[in-house]
């Protein structure tokens, strides 16, 4: 079991990963990745039960689905982190003939990856049909989904979610990043969510809310969820998070949802993130 | 191979065939779950409800739900097979088919009844027309168009056992039934002749595969050899087939209950244009949308009729 803190140290070189593969091609979203970092980093090295020997089907053992494909470069850095493949592939992350697409994809065999996404609003409903398929094999291992709080604007999302509380589907533990931007602006103004845990509940989910960006908090808070799996409800975590948490230039701000940093910005960031692994 | 010698068993609807190829699958494959949005009843499928109720997803009327639903069972083994009208089946969910099916690969079967204009007095609405076109243009997705109940039932059979994303075509209304009861007959992406002939290749798919034998035998009493084709799996297609017959007949006429555009017809006269170059004409539907109607009202007044098929082939034959 880690610490803590050695899973903030984790944290820092998975941003800086992030940092590097988007401004190697000056493309990719480092945003929603800076701000999901901490989240994927606990669930990655804390929470799930996996194999890295990987196989498409995942069976007994906890298996993640990611909705807000767009937040790719953070995800292939966990897992090649994780050990899903080696490091040194990082640096191939939107090139041509890459496994690491600008979104993530089954199709070129990455391991770790069960599913494309990018077209928003689909991750929900696949990470349920999951958990259906472990309910039916009898395999007591958890379902995890993460989506952005923008993505909730697609109504396949509300399809998912009425499903989900009516099957009881209590194997999965939804987390919905709610940074409270999106590409546009914020989303109070763009479409505003308003009360989202009433909406939840109001749909019979068990909601935890969270501080996406606090190890502490986090941990506390999935540890917490798994103990409210298996009660007839579906568990949705709403985490709050900072879009471009770790970099100060960035954070909080929609503006670098889609923007590669440049050199000098670059430079300014990675300052701010130590190098506690080694770059890939 | 004659027309003369093929038998109507009895008229069943091609859904029926479906309803009862998922029930006999149903307790011969145990990983095949049928989900359904809303519409177990026109589906035929409530004899799989019944004995396997743990294996039947209710996914109310959300049909992207239902398709993402569907993905997800494939992780972890599952053989879904998503089950309502062909309109909802695709243009309503096309985004969710391409990303989270056809894109990453999943082995889900898209079985689909109250395709084209035989679906009748609903109209437009529901008379989707455009739907093989939507999935072969999908790169990886196997697209069957069974002809009769027998065919159908053998294809809602046969898919489980063939790995990777399938749409699967049917109809509504009851049709003859003349295909072998024990669908022997059927072979994925193999097409099937039922007739012989040197002037003229028929090439349909569906429905439209009885009416094209109620022409050829017409055909055949006015002395025209016909060699007629069901090319029930659009895609991938049996290209050897096509070329093999276009090369004898030099000219073809494809039949389908479909638009002409993107249909059965492009996908033939691509093979022809590639591989053999000789006449075509099409029957379809002329970049229409339906209306409401009795099903054969509705196929003779859009031009998919028995006379419109003997019409077409003489017209080919005399720009040989």
């Amino acid at each position: 079991m880690l610490t803590n803190n050695e899973l903030k140290n984790i944290a820092s070189q998975v941003r800086r990963d992030i940092l590097r593969m988007v401004h190697a091609v000056q493309s990719g979203h480092p945003g929603g990745s800076l701000g999901c970092t901490d989240f994927l980093t606990a669930l990655y090295f804390h929470t799930m039960h996996y194999s890295t020997n990987f196989t498409m089907d995942g069976l007994n053992e906890d298996i993640f689905f990611l909705s807000n494909g767009h937040i790719s470069p953070l995800f292939y850095s966990v897992l090649a982190r994780a050990g899903y493949f080696d490091i040194k592939e990082l640096a191939t992350f939107r090139k041509l003939n890459s496994r690491l697409q600008g979104h993530p994809t089954t199709h070129e065999h990455l391991p770790g990856i069960r599913m494309a996404s990018g077209s928003l609003g689909q991750g929900l409903s696949v990470a349920i049909g999951a958990a259906l398929a472990k309910k039916l094999n009898g395999d007591n291992h958890l379902v995890f989904s993460l989506c952005g709080d923008g993505e909730l604007d697609e109504g396949q999302n509300w399809e998912a979610i009425m499903f989900a509380a009516h099957h009881t589907v209590d194997n999965l533990i939804a987390t919905i990043d709610w940074n409270g931007q999106q590409i546009d602006g914020p989303t109070n103004h763009v479409m505003g969510l308003d009360n989202l845990k009433a909406k939840f509940e109001a749909f019979n989910w068990t909601v935890i809310e969270m501080n996406g960006n606090d190890m502490d908090e986090l941990i506390a808070g999935l540890d917490k969820a798994k103990t409210l799996t298996g009660k007839g409800k579906p568990i949705c975590i709403l985490m709050k998070t900072e879009m471009g948490k770790g970099v100060d230039f960035m954070e909080g701000s929609h503006e670098w949802h889609g923007i590669a940093p440049n050199d000098e910005q670059l430079k300014k960031a990675l300052a701010q993130l130590p190098e506690t692994l080694g770059d890939y | 191979m004659n027309l003369k010698d093929i038998q109507v068993l009895n008229e069943k609807e091609t859904r029926a065939g479906f309803g009862e190829g998922a029930y006999e699958i149903g307790k011969e494959n145990k990983d095949v779950v049928i989900l359904t949005a809303d519409l177990a009843g026109s589906m035929k499928i409530a004899p799989f409800i019944k004995e396997f109720p743990e294996r039947f997803v209710q996914c109310g009327i959300a049909e992207a739900n239902m398709i993402g639903i569907a993905a997800g069972l494939t992780v972890g083994g599952k053989i879904p097979y998503t089950t309502t009208f062909a309109n909802f089946s695709t243009g309503r969910v096309y985004d969710q088919i391409r990303q989270s099916v056809a894109y990453s690969n999943k082995n889900v079967k898209i079985c689909a009844s109250h395709a084209g204009l035989t679906l009748g007095e609903d109209g437009a609405t529901h008379q989707i027309l455009e739907d093989i076109g939507l999935m072969k243009m999908l790169p990886g997705m196997t697209v069957i168009v069974p002809c009769d109940f027998n065919q159908t039932k053998a294809a809602t059979k046969a898919i489980a056992s063939f790995n990777g994303p399938v749409y699967l075509r049917f109809g509504r209304p009851k049709w003859p039934n003349f295909t072998k009861e024990d669908g022997s007959d059927f072979t994925i992406g193999k097409a099937q002749q039922l007739s012989e002939g040197t002037d003229v290749s028929i090439f349909a798919c569906g429905h439209m595969v009885w009416k094209a034998i109620e022409a050829g035998k017409i055909l055949e009493e006015k002395g025209i050899s016909v060699e007629l084709i069901n090319i029930h799996t659009i895609k991938p297609l049996d290209v050897d087939a096509v070329i093999q017959s276009i090369s004898k007949t030099k000219c073809a006429v494809t039949v389908e209950e479909h638009n002409i555009i993107g249909g059965l017809g492009d996908s033939i006269a691509q093979v022809a244009a590639k591989h053999f170059p000789i006449p075509i004409e099409y029957i379809g539907t002329l970049d229409t949308f339906g209306e409401s109607g009795k099903p054969n009202e509705l196929l003779t007044k859009y031009g998919l009729d028995t006379p419109n098929i003997i019409t077409a082939v003489e017209k080919v034959i005399s720009r040989k």
